[in-house]
């Protein structure tokens, strides 16, 4: 870069009453300012792994997302799934900030997303998922944002005050997305006899993914009263995808669970072969230039 | 110390400042500025995000301590506050007019909740959405989302013009 180039760039950055029109893309703690301790009682070792989990879940999801842009059927879709992936990263910024806060070893949203290895994300397959078409896509959604939804409020009501206002947001943000999955499952199902098929192979590949959300996870139970237990989700769940798949005019699909790997899954850090490439493509930029700011 | 009128000045500077995204309105309009205190010497203004993503709180933070900086207000703490969560319906009524005036529809009131959050399975509303162009109550909602997270797309019947819609939330 010439010094002229450099100087450019300097007087962009500089303290303007325009500044934010051309310049400052960097980013600052997202839980900045808000009491980071954790109450009395809470097992913060226990606290950090389901922040963690939560987080890594809207980070994946997110950035599968992010991966159909300019890749969408219409403008007002890319527009949509934009903003979906935008409040799911929203999410995950402020669950990874919580994890590390619990965590107490000084480790950042940042260090948290980029420069863990894929053994060590928590992230449910589901998350990770390649839709191979715009009825997975919004069949995965659909699956996605009802299970959170529920989940979300009832962490709204959780011991650990930080993770009760992030979810108490998030339930909003859910409910926009699992109403706009909805609509398009319905609309591709209950529409053409090729769109209904295609709708109906999607839930059929989606379906074995689902059952990984209800399973019993240890860390729940370190968590009483901070947590909620995954299997109390599925009757809500449950008659959310039974409404919409009735107006869609799709039956449940009967498919096995995914199999466990040793017992394990994502919540164990096993993923399955897509999560490499799509960690791969999240880190690199990171991982290219550790601690560069811009 | 920060004196009385001392605060009351910042607090003048502090509501003054814009949204960003939504420029025509300030942080007080939109609701989101939630309050400015001293703490001895220190100034405390206290923000909330309308969504988790949204991108510029971080803007508002820089542009509020290069403001209060410019009034002469040298420690100026910003803080985020979560909970309870921006509601749509802390927008004021003078926010409301200027949304209007720039072409885009104000929110209705977001729902009141209890229990388990009901399923929308279609695209009709309860409540229209009014044209802030011509009035017109005939309008059609193209898109849930729009160019911004707060935002939803429509469309005009009479007029024809597509315009924005803050989403109750």
């Amino acid at each position: 870069m010439t010094d002229d180039e450099f100087a450019a760039y300097q007087s962009l950055s500089e303290e303007t009453e325009d500044h934010r029109w051309a310049f400052g893309t960097g980013f600052t703690d997202p839980l900045e300012g808000i009491d980071a301790s954790v109450p009395d009682g809470v097992d913060a070792a226990a606290l950090t792994a389901y922040c963690l989990a939560l987080g890594d879940d809207a980070l994946i999801y997110s950035h599968r997302l992010q991966q159909w842009m300019t890749r969408l059927p219409e403008l007002e879709e890319e527009t949509a799934l934009a903003n979906v992936a935008l409040d799911l990263l929203g999410q995950a910024r402020m669950l990874l900030a919580r994890a590390g806060q619990a965590e107490g070893r000084g480790r950042r949203e940042d260090d948290l997303a980029f420069f863990r290895d894929e053994h060590e994300f928590r992230s449910v397959r589901l998350a990770e998922h390649t839709d191979a078409d715009f009825a997975e896509l919004a069949g995965r959604l659909l699956v996605f944002s009802a299970w959170r939804l529920a989940l979300f409020g009832r962490l709204a009501g959780s011991a650990d005050p930080v993770l009760a206002a992030i979810a108490a947001k998030g339930v909003n943000e859910l409910t926009y997305h699992r109403d706009y999955a909805a609509q398009w499952v319905i609309r591709l199902g209950d529409g053409t006899p090729l769109s209904h098929d295609r709708m109906a192979a999607a839930l059929g590949v989606i379906w074995p993914l689902a059952d990984e959300l209800f399973q019993a996870d240890p860390m729940t139970d370190r968590l009483p009263g901070v947590a909620a237990d995954p299997a109390d989700l599925r009757a809500e769940v449950d008659a959310v995808l039974d409404e919409v798949l009735a107006a869609a005019t799709l039956d449940r699909p009967h498919a096995a669970p995914l199999a466990r790997v040793a017992g394990r899954s994502g919540r164990d850090g096993v993923h399955t072969e897509a999560f490499g490439y799509l960690l791969a493509e999240l880190q690199s930029v990171a991982r290219a230039h550790p601690d560069a700011t811009w | 110390m920060v004196t009385a009128a001392g605060l009351a000045a910042a607090r003048v500077v502090a509501a003054a400042v814009p949204d960003p995204e939504l420029p025509m309105l300030t942080v007080a309009d939109l609701g989101i500025l939630r309050g400015v205190a001293a703490e001895g010497e220190r100034l405390v203004v206290t923000i909330t995000p309308t969504y988790s993503g949204c991108p510029a709180l971080r803007e508002i933070a820089h542009d509020l301590r290069h403001r209060l900086a410019a009034s002469g207000f040298a420690e100026v703490d910003v803080r985020t506050a979560l909970a309870p969560a921006w509601s749509s319906d802390w927008i004021t009524a003078e926010g409301r007019r200027k949304l209007r005036e720039a072409g885009i529809a104000p929110p209705h009131a977001a729902p009141a909740r209890s229990g388990p959050v009901p399923l929308t399975l279609t695209g009709t509303r309860r409540e229209a959405v009014v044209c802030p162009r011509c009035g017109s109550a005939a309008t059609t909602r193209t898109a849930a989302f729009g160019a911004t997270a707060c935002k939803a797309l429509f469309r005009c019947e009479s007029c024809r013009e597509p315009f924005e819609y803050v989403k109750e939330l």
